[in-house]
């Protein structure tokens, strides 16, 4: 079921039948904006040597914004993956969090320096830590929503992986094990089209993930990232279903991946310049912005205000992170297990174990 | 002669294999359009078609299992897993099913496959692109482990792992890929399985090696020979099946030992090495058996402080044999 093919013009009315205030709308673009500008000053940050690595969550925020607007940050789950930005800004992770991370500082929250950068995590937000084999964090997020329903917490999980990562043995496992239990469980799929370079018709032989749901006897619905409304419409109908006990939902939003599949990655080898080209027009932003100007929800005044905001937002994360300290060597060792394990010390002639 | 880098030699070496035998074909993420992330298959979809080299999903259970299927059924897989430490949502299908369909079928049926991986840290690549797996896979009878150090040997080893009648496990350190060339013989030489390298002869200490190590213990053992301490290294190319013969000789002459691996270090490849001197040449040491490993930390840790701590260098080497020699 495509719940975007038929997007309003105007989205007022639509909005306030699903229970978004103005301020909501504003809200929805607002993390959008910060994400997008969070993530191009990665790319900045990469490019003048800064950091060594980023992966991007350009063309996917307004999926992301959209559909956890329907969770309770703090209180509802989130097993993200590397192109989550949007969604951990949204669930409560601060863009100087986020850039402490990119720098592998010492108080990055994610992993203290340990992970890659975009490897998000906060536990403290309920946000499950990013580990890069794809969909391994699925199987987790179900057992997350298993703990939930036994212990009667009232929380719902979301995770979310690529098209291609929807591929792994892990997906149907999970959303088999899920469908049985009516877990409060939600698998969105970010279907930008490709993974790495491998073009979706590659990865699986029909045209929509959702399509699979049928399998389990879950609902599969289909959004597209530039309608953000629909997105969180959707979401809100599948929180719904996981509060009620009535079990999963498979969301499958259609996005743009608008940059290159990583900082390592030169997608001209695959890609068409026209191709890329096109996709921008497939920009949730200026899509998203177009629809609340022409409501009237977004004026001049507060476009300008909130642009200013986000730049000294990320200014400030940026100086922040620069200037924060790097983990030491005497705790590099520490945290593989809650305790030290002190018959396992090597032994005396023991060489290179880092500790000598 | 021409000269290659590593990962030149390896992206000739499958071009030349898949020209002389047409059953080869190879199957992993991004190998096709895009060349690999590294671009070991570069152009090799272009020469030999979609059929022969082909774009997977972004399932390795998939790629190693569907490799052994095509295997019995008369092609000559060439799988490529992206980065070793995505290799274990197919370990299943490597550990109890390749490695073991000869000897279940009593020799009726062999699986003629390669799995190739880039392994290894020191590339920023934290946790899940930094990880040495051998020891998981040395420990099962039925799977050949492979680690060349050189574009030499990369070619030779390679070619003799895509001909042999059973499944190699071929270990690609990332780091050598683009910073090693050499000179590479236009020849069909061959590299046999199961034959470690002499790379330095010396008298007083052995040090036994492979992979990047075998090139950070050759600087080890020239920084040390200004100091007068004679080093004997040896590459073992092959973990499995290992020249014994030649690490017990070397021994038997030095009277002392040390392993390195970047593996971390409990339970490591050097463990086996060191239960096999202690074994077969006890009589002949003058040391106890030392290693030089990576730390007991689950991954290489991304923060570049963090991750030169980790890593083995030619420095913690350097200092591994003074200590020895001096025993
Ligand atoms: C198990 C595993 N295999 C391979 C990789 C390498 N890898 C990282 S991302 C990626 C492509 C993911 O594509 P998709 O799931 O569509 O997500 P996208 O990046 O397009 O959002 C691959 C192959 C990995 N991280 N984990
Ligand atoms: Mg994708």
């Amino acid at each position: 079921m495509d719940v975007s093919a038929n997007q309003p013009n105007d989205l007022t009315a639509p909005a306030a039948s699903a229970g978004l205030t103005r301020d909501d709308l504003v809200g929805l673009y607002r993390v959008m904006a910060l994400g997008r500008a969070l993530d191009e000053r990665m790319w900045i940050l990469n490019r003048s040597g800064r950091v060594a690595f980023v992966i991007s969550g350009q063309g996917h925020e307004g999926a992301q914004a959209g559909i956890t607007w329907a969770l309770r940050p703090g209180e509802d789950w989130l097993a993200p993956y590397y192109r989550s930005i949007t969604a951990v800004l949204r669930m409560g992770m601060t863009p100087r969090e986020i850039l402490l991370g990119s720098y592998a500082r010492a108080d990055d929250p994610s992993s203290g320096g340990r992970q890659m950068p975009n490897h998000y995590g906060h536990i403290g937000r309920k946000i499950l830590s990013v580990s890069s084999p794809v969909a391994s964090q699925v199987l987790h997020a179900v057992g997350i929503a298993l703990a939930a329903k036994l212990r009667g917490t009232g929380e719902v999980v979301v995770t979310s992986t690529g098209e291609g990562s929807s591929n792994q043995g892990d997906v149907h496992e999970a959303l088999n094990f899920a469908a049985i239990h009516h877990l409060p469980f939600i698998y969105v799929v970010e279907n930008n089209g490709y993974a790495i370079s491998v073009p979706s018709a590659r990865e699986l032989p029909v045209d929509d993930v959702a399509s699979r749901a049928v399998a389990y006897g879950i609902p599969g619905v289909i959004v597209r990232g530039t309608d953000v409304l629909g997105c969180y419409i959707a979401a809100k109908e599948a929180v719904r279903r996981a509060r009620a006990g009535e079990g999963p939902t498979l969301i499958e939003a259609k996005v743009e991946r608008l940059t290159a599949h990583s900082s390592d990655d030169q997608q001209t080898r695959y890609r068409s310049e026209e191709e890329i080209a096109a996709h921008r027009a497939l920009d949730p932003l200026p899509a998203f912005r177009g629809q609340l100007r022409a409501a009237g929800v977004l004026t001049d005044a507060a476009e300008a205000a909130m642009t200013a905001e986000i730049a000294a937002e990320v200014e400030d994360a940026t100086r922040f992170a620069e200037a924060a300290a790097d983990p030491v060597v005497e705790d590099v060792a520490r945290w593989v297990f809650a305790e030290d394990w002190p018959g396992e010390r090597p032994p005396a002639w023991g060489f290179g174990t880092g500790r000598d | 002669m021409a000269v290659r880098t590593f990962i030149e030699a390896i992206r000739e070496t499958l071009a030349q294999e898949m020209r002389r035998d047409a059953s080869i074909i190879l199957l992993g993420e991004d190998v096709g359009l895009k060349g690999g992330v590294f671009l070991a298959t570069d152009g090799l979809q272009i020469e030999f078609g979609e059929e022969r080299v082909i774009d997977t999903p972004l399932t390795e259970s998939m790629i190693v299992g569907v490799s052994i299927g095509a295997a019995v059924n008369g092609l000559r897989p060439v799988a490529e897993i992206q980065f070793a430490d995505f290799i274990f949502p197919a370990f299943n299908q490597i550990q109890s099913q390749a490695a073991r369909m000869r000897y279940r079928t009593n020799n009726a049926l062999g699986l003629p496959m390669t799995i190739r991986a880039p392994y290894g840290g020191g590339v920023h690549g934290a946790l899940y692109h930094s990880q040495s797996v051998e020891a998981f896979f040395t420990h099962i009878p039925g799977i050949k482990v492979v680690v060349p150090s050189t574009p030499l040997d990369a070619r030779g080893l390679l070619r003799s792992a895509i001909r042999d009648p059973d499944p190699v496990l071929f270990l690609e350190h990332k780091k050598l890929y683009r910073s090693v060339r050499g000179e590479v013989p236009d020849t069909d030489y061959v590299t046999p399985l199961g034959s470690a390298a002499i790379t330095r002869a010396g008298t007083q200490v052995t040090v036994i090696a492979y992979g990047l190590m075998a090139h950070h213990a050759l600087e080890a053992a020239a920084r040390v020979d200004e100091e007068g301490i004679s080093v004997e290294v040896i590459d073992l190319r092959t973990l499995r099946p290992l020249d014994t013969e030649t690490v017990l000789n070397s021994v038997r002459k030095t009277g002392k030992c040390l392993i390195v691996h970047e593996d971390n270090r409990f339970g490591g490849y050097g463990a086996e090495i060191a239960a096999l001197v202690a074994e077969e040449a006890f009589d002949y040491l003058d040391a106890p058996v030392t290693r030089i490993a990576g730390p007991d930390v689950p991954g290489v840790p991304y923060n570049h402080v963090l991750e030169d701590w980790f890593m083995v260098n030619p420095d913690k080497i350097t200092s591994g044999i003074r200590r020895l020699a001096a025993y």
